[in-house]
């Protein structure tokens, strides 16, 4: 199947809006854009069942805003617990050793992971 | 051999020198290979790892002593882990092609803290991947068939958990509870399975899904069992920090049950609705109270969690580049596509507010309901699907009506509490269905008495499907 080379800029005006709270469709900018923020290559077939799935689901959980939630604070943990600290202590337990670090790849080199340059223009020289 | 059904009779057994824990292994071991094939429940299998630990097991049995037990609740138990505990030398696959050769450098807590009792590890289970699912079907290593009828999903996404013990391969299992992944397939497989309360069980070395949801879950035959595996799973390990350790709670005398008028919804099946009501009374036949209470907020629950949870997984599996370990980003199939999408959807740039934040208010309202209801009642007691288990491929096509099956299950993540499944009864097509007995945090053993009451009402008797 054909690889979508991503561009690297999504057309913002393709992009749908939120309007009065009311979510526009997803377009098949937004599966781009936000397959781009995922890091995720897409198949042209995948985008073309992913649009309407997709769509959907945002259309469902749109009609959160119809809840009243003025005076409500949100909530990102139930447990009650606040900073929970422990002491600043190596514990050889607590650690992996190099090797074991490092055994879930053959592309290492020197004790260090080997990873694609992010930069250009030092490859190789 | 005739394989006992629970952890006590498979210790009295061992005790009374009726078999060896390796000929015990032995026997699961061929129940495995009999059946796995067909029912695609083992994703690995540690026989070697099993006997060494059967011959420990042996051992202790041999120098016979009586604080064996104590020191050992676990042992000559044999257990499976859903694939996303990290087994230290052993593959974890959490389900998907990304880690499909991973060998883990380290353990998780809950799967170190059962064989340090004396536990006998089986091997890995088969999962939807990264626990992505309600049916068993969005594992990238097949479905699972439910061992009660093969046609049939066994519930997700602890589908090889759940399969493994109705299936007489396993005596009990691990699986996680993010939205209903243990209570759903123990469900769907006439099990006993234990959502327990966010915080009560470490969950270090649990390939994570959505942190502020994920739980450790147990499955096994009985309440019996499901609380030694409690007891032994509980409690701070120094490693994750939202765990607290707590004192068993005092178990009550008396008992004052609700059920919400908003659960009955269209959509619900009528013979889970009567099961429901059949629950009801024997409750009250045993001389406890049931009223009807009000969780307002119920119609929020999967629109909520389907925001939460898929921000999270965004987040949690942004980790996986391959450069570490496993494959690269290519290898994620369709449904992890589609939370890692929806995720970084709902917190991007112009979204955050109108889905994350607002989801987050919502989760606070639907928090308030159930502290309120917890003033009223002691536990809830509640359908866990709103339907039997459905046929293979009934629901692939449509992910938002596979989302719907959450309707009764997430509500116990998004609060933090506890909920316990119990099998109850079967449906016309001879199809497990049972309920959950939501409580307070930290209520466990009060779930426990509960349940036990209602098992020992209807004289439930443990039994394998194969």
């Amino acid at each position: 199947m054909p690889m979508v080379k991503h561009s690297l800029k999504t057309p913002e005006a393709k992009r749908s809006k939120i309007v009065n709270n009311i979510k526009t469709k997803l377009t098949r900018e937004d599966v781009l854009h936000v397959a781009k923020l995922s890091s995720l290559t897409l198949t042209d077939a995948e985008i073309k069942k992913f649009l309407p799935q997709l769509s959907r689901v945002v259309e469902y959980i749109s009609q959160l805003s119809e809840v009243e939630t003025q005076e409500v604070k949100p909530t990102s943990q139930t447990t009650g617990l606040v900073n929970i600290f422990r002491e600043d202590q190596i514990k050889a337990l607590n650690i992996l050793p190099q090797d074991k670090a490092l055994s879930g790849t053959d592309i290492i080199h020197n004790g260090l992971f080997k990873v694609p340059a992010i930069l250009e223009g030092r490859i190789n020289k | 051999m005739n394989l006992p059904l629970t952890i006590k009779d498979t210790q009295n057994a061992l005790l009374e020198k009726k078999f060896k824990a390796v000929e015990l292994v032995d026997s699961y071991l061929d129940q495995i290979s009999k059946h796995n094939k067909e029912y695609n429940i083992f994703l690995t299998v540690t026989d070697e790892v099993a006997y060494s630990k059967a011959k420990e097991v042996d051992k202790l049995l041999a120098q016979f002593d009586k604080k064996v037990i104590e020191n050992n609740p676990l042992f000559g138990v044999t257990a499976a882990y859903k694939d996303i505990f990290l087994t230290e030398g052993r593959r974890t696959s959490a389900g998907s092609k990304v880690l499909e050769s991973y060998i883990p450098p380290y353990s998780a807590t809950s799967v170190l803290r059962l064989e340090k009792a004396g536990a006998i590890p089986l091997g890995k289970l088969n999962c939807d991947a990264w626990a992505h699912g309600a049916s068993g079907e969005n594992s990238d290593f097949g479905p699972t068939l439910n061992p009660w009828n093969k046609e049939y999903v066994p519930g997700g996404s602890s589908s090889g958990p759940a399969a493994s013990v109705a299936s007489g391969m396993s005596l009990i299992s691990l699986g996680s509870d993010t939205g209903g992944s243990t209570r759903q397939p123990a469900n769907f497989c006439n099990l006993v399975g234990l959502k327990p309360t966010y915080g009560a069980i470490p969950r270090y070395g649990v390939i994570a899904m959505s942190s502020s949801l994920d739980t450790v879950g147990s499955l096994a035959h009985t309440v019996d069992d499901i609380e030694i595996m409690f007891d032994v799973l509980r409690g701070e390990d120094g490693f994750d920090a939202v765990v607290k350790n707590f004192n068993k709670a005092e178990i009550k005398t008396k008992f004052k049950l609700g059920i919400a008028k908003e659960y009955f919804i269209k959509g619900l099946d009528n013979e889970v609705e009567k099961m429901i009501d059949d629950v009801r009374k024997v409750y009250e036949k045993a001389g406890i109270e049931v009223v009807e209470i009000s969780l307002p907020n119920t119609k929020y629950m999967v629109p909520v969690y389907y925001i939460i949870m898929p921000a999270e997984v965004s987040s949690n599996l942004g980790r996986f580049d391959g450069i570490r370990y496993g494959n690269d980003r290519n290898s994620f199939g369709e449904e992890a596509k589609r939370r890692i999408m929806l995720g970084s959807y709902v917190l991007s740039a112009g979204y955050y507010d109108a889905y994350y934040l607002k989801a987050m208010k919502v989760r606070s309202k639907i928090i308030e309901d159930f502290d309120k209801a917890f003033k009223e009642v002691d536990a809830i007691i509640s359908p866990v699907s709103p339907t039997p288990p459905f046929k293979i491929g009934q629901n692939t096509s449509d992910p938002l009506k596979m989302y719907l099956e959450d309707v009764y299950t997430t509500s116990a993540n998004l609060a933090g509490i506890p909920s316990l499944t119990l099998p109850s009864t079967f449906s016309k097509n001879k199809l497990p269905i049972g309920f959950q007995l939501m409580g307070s945090r930290f209520s466990e053993h009060n779930l426990f008495e509960l349940g036990k009451l209602y098992h020992k009402e209807i004289n439930y008797k443990p039994e394998t499907a194969i």
